[in-house]
């Protein structure tokens, strides 16, 4: 399916957008702004970008710890999550979550994780909530997709989850975002296979595996999966390779790896690889760099908005512990 | 005496059990080419190779199910379990099988298993990340359950968890595993059931665990030097399952007040049941109601301000020593 121009550069405007927050977010912390760790995102953006491009506002993903670029590509608002990064009131979960926890229902944003492959199984309930549920006047069922990196493949719970979305025929879409490492362990040393979308087979589900640095690719893939979900065939099961450049998270020796190996894989950057493609279509230089101007803005707003929140209130952590006992209160 | 870190002297200990007795292996996530995510398992793998410190996949459930096979089959190994929050990822294992095994099999089973896990809020890291679940698994018969509070204790317990011929869980804290202290060298091995007496005092006893150990002798000493001077006794329990309750008991008996540290939720936190056994056992010596610092009963939230409102620390310890003095 060929995307309008309008639509590729939104597509771009997202790839930059997270590469940005990522890298600021990564100076912020390093100044003192924001006290836990991160996960960064960069070099994965085109999973991101290309599956939730595939996603209806109403459609809901689940995430993982390295999650800010799910956030970003199904709407979040950077504000909210540089002011959550930084432990601030104004923050998507008010400073009680942080980067592994950020969530945002308005959005479909059913949370990031601190848990390996926690999410698959909450992505297969809420599919089967949406089958319950029923087609909103024969636009299709809501359709969730759960992102979860190589290493959560290894996971029970990724098993299970995927039986019974197979088994209940539910619209759900697995993500796989294959960057070839869990932590400090190479993909081939934690499976005795490397094509994960193999998984699929045995859960009656198709899966296939896409070039995840090709935002395109993966957009397209996303969607015929998503198609298939809306109509009520079913699951499916997509493996975007990729590679993260920066450490596990930041701060990591990266002992496990050499520097050529990340250098090959900086040749295939998706960013550039599809601002070129850009061009290639004939958009305009100045389109592109007005779309790369507006990302910069966005993050000086970000964080200025973090800055001049109120830090989170102490005892504010004693709140929404229930939903209806003690108004909430703990106890 | 030569010092270690905390973490230095858990890797030795575990150096030492592997060239000792060639069935102790190692299995964890990253524990290998990394070191360990904390790094405490560094430089094994290359003394010992990767058959016996291996790598694994993400799949505590798997992890911990193995190493059970393998102790019943006369392995020992010692798994690491990266936080304490996945041993919920492992929970069946641990629950209905590794805690059980020996017994419902009428005995036959023999489990010299060793469940390495860290504990504690590192700061930041949000709900979890953050817990101290030593009490979740204080309700299952079977797995004895240890936190060490000092480096030669680190040491010293986990040769006796890898020598021994029943599951543990090890929880190690990470606030601990740069602190330093004497760590005796070579065959230093700590009884289980055994508490430390780390400070002895008259007024009242602490008791405090794992990573509350050193908030309460800084309170103590905070209160030795207030006016008037409160002389406090400090006890580590060091195991919880089996804890050396006499000890405790004879504290208790000698001071009249009990005030109980640690970083678990205060319900069902491993203080409520040290509470119940010295209430059956004191309550006739007690001067006031035994106190209990804890982590207050909600999830442990990101911001550094609201963590720390949660979490316990040394001046709680001091005004609950006040209060029981009241
Ligand atoms: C149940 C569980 N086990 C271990 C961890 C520690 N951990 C955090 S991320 C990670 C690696 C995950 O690898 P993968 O799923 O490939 O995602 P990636 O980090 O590569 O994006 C591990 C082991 C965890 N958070 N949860
Ligand atoms: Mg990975």
């Amino acid at each position: 399916m060929t995307l309008s121009t309008d639509r590729l550069l939104e597509l771009y405007r997202q790839l930059v957008l997270i590469r940005q927050f990522e890298l600021r977010a990564i100076d912020e912390r390093r100044q003192g702004l924001i006290p836990g760790f991160i996960h960064p995102y960069i070099g994965e953006e085109a999973c991101a970008v290309g599956a939730c491009a595939a996603l209806r506002r109403d459609d809901v993903i689940t995430s993982t710890h390295r999650g800010h670029g799910h956030l970003i590509a199904k709407g979040g608002d950077v504000r909210y999550m540089m002011a959550e990064l930084a432990a601030r009131e104004a923050g998507y979960c008010r400073g009680k979550g942080g980067s592994l926890h950020m969530t945002d229902f308005d959005l479909g944003i059913l949370g990031a994780n601190g848990i390996v492959a926690g999410g698959i199984p909450m992505a297969v309930g809420a599919a089967l909530a949406f089958k319950m549920q029923g087609a909103p006047n024969g636009a299709g069922l809501r359709v969730a997709l759960a992102f979860f990196g190589d290493g959560a493949t290894n996971q029970g719970a990724f098993h299970e989850a995927l039986n019974l979305a197979g088994l209940w025929r539910l619209p759900v879409v697995f993500f796989c975002e294959n960057n070839q490492y869990g932590e400090g362990t190479p993909q081939h040393k934690q499976a005795p296979i490397t094509q994960l979308s193999k998984r699929a087979e045995s859960y009656a589900m198709p899966g296939v595996t896409v070039d995840g640095n090709d935002v395109l690719a993966v957009y397209e893939a996303t969607r015929q999966a998503v198609e298939r979900a809306r109509r009520g065939d079913g699951p499916s099961f997509i493996e975007g390779v990729t590679y993260r450049y920066r450490g596990h998270y930041e701060g990591d020796p990266q002992v496990y790896r050499s520097r050529e190996e990340v250098e090959r894989w900086q040749a295939r950057d998706p960013i550039p690889r599809f601002r070129r493609t850009l061009v290639e279509r004939g958009i305009a230089e100045e389109q592109i760099e007005e779309v790369e101007g507006q990302v910069l803005t966005l993050i000086e707003e970000a964080v200025a908005f973090a800055r001049s929140s109120p830090p989170a209130r102490p005892e504010d952590a004693l709140s929404g512990v229930y939903g209806d006992h003690h108004n909430g209160a703990a106890f | 005496m030569r010092t270690l870190t905390y973490s230095e002297a858990i890797n030795e200990a575990l150096r030492e059990e592997m060239a000792r007795d060639p069935s102790v292996f190692i299995m964890g996530e990253d524990v290998g080419v990394m070191g360990g995510v904390f790094g405490v398992t560094q430089g094994l793998i290359q003394q010992f190779g990767d058959a016996r410190v291996r790598d694994t996949p993400i799949s505590e459930a798997g992890i911990v199910g193995a190493a059970l096979g393998a102790a019943m089959m006369g392995m020992r190994p010692v798994v690491e379990i990266m936080f304490g929050d996945f041993l919920g990822c492992a929970g069946d294992q641990i629950i209905n099988q590794v805690a059980k095994a020996r017994y419902m099999s009428g005995g036959k089973a023999r489990v010299p298993l060793t469940i390495r896990v860290t504990t504690g809020a590192p700061g930041a890291a949000a709900a979890q990340h953050s817990q101290s679940p030593e009490s979740w698994f204080m309700n299952v018969p079977g797995i004895k359950i240890v936190a060490p509070a000092t480096p030669a204790d680190a040491k010293g317990l986990l040769k006796s968890a890898i020598r021994g011929e029943d599951p543990v869980l090890f929880f190690e804290h990470k606030m601990l595993y740069a602190a330093r202290g004497a760590v005796p060298e070579g065959d230093y091995v700590v009884e289980f059931g055994r508490a430390n007496v780390l400070r002895e005092g008259y007024d009242v006893t602490i008791i405090a665990i794992g990573g509350m150990v050193p908030h309460a002798l800084a309170a103590a000493d905070a209160l030795a030097a207030g006016s008037p001077a409160i002389s406090c006794e400090v006890i580590d329990p060091r195991t919880l399952v089996p804890l050396d309750a006499p000890t405790l008991i004879a504290s208790v008996k000698k001071t009249g007040r009990a005030v109980i540290a640690h970083e678990a939720h205060k319900r069902s936190g491993p203080g409520a049941e040290i509470a119940a056994v010295l209430a059956e056992h004191a309550v006739d010596y007690l001067d006031a109601p035994i106190r209990r610092v804890a982590a207050k009963n909600v999830p442990l939230p990101y911001a550094p301000s609201l963590e720390q409102f949660v979490l316990p620390g040394k001046h709680d310890i001091v005004a609950a020593v006040k209060e029981v003095l009241r």
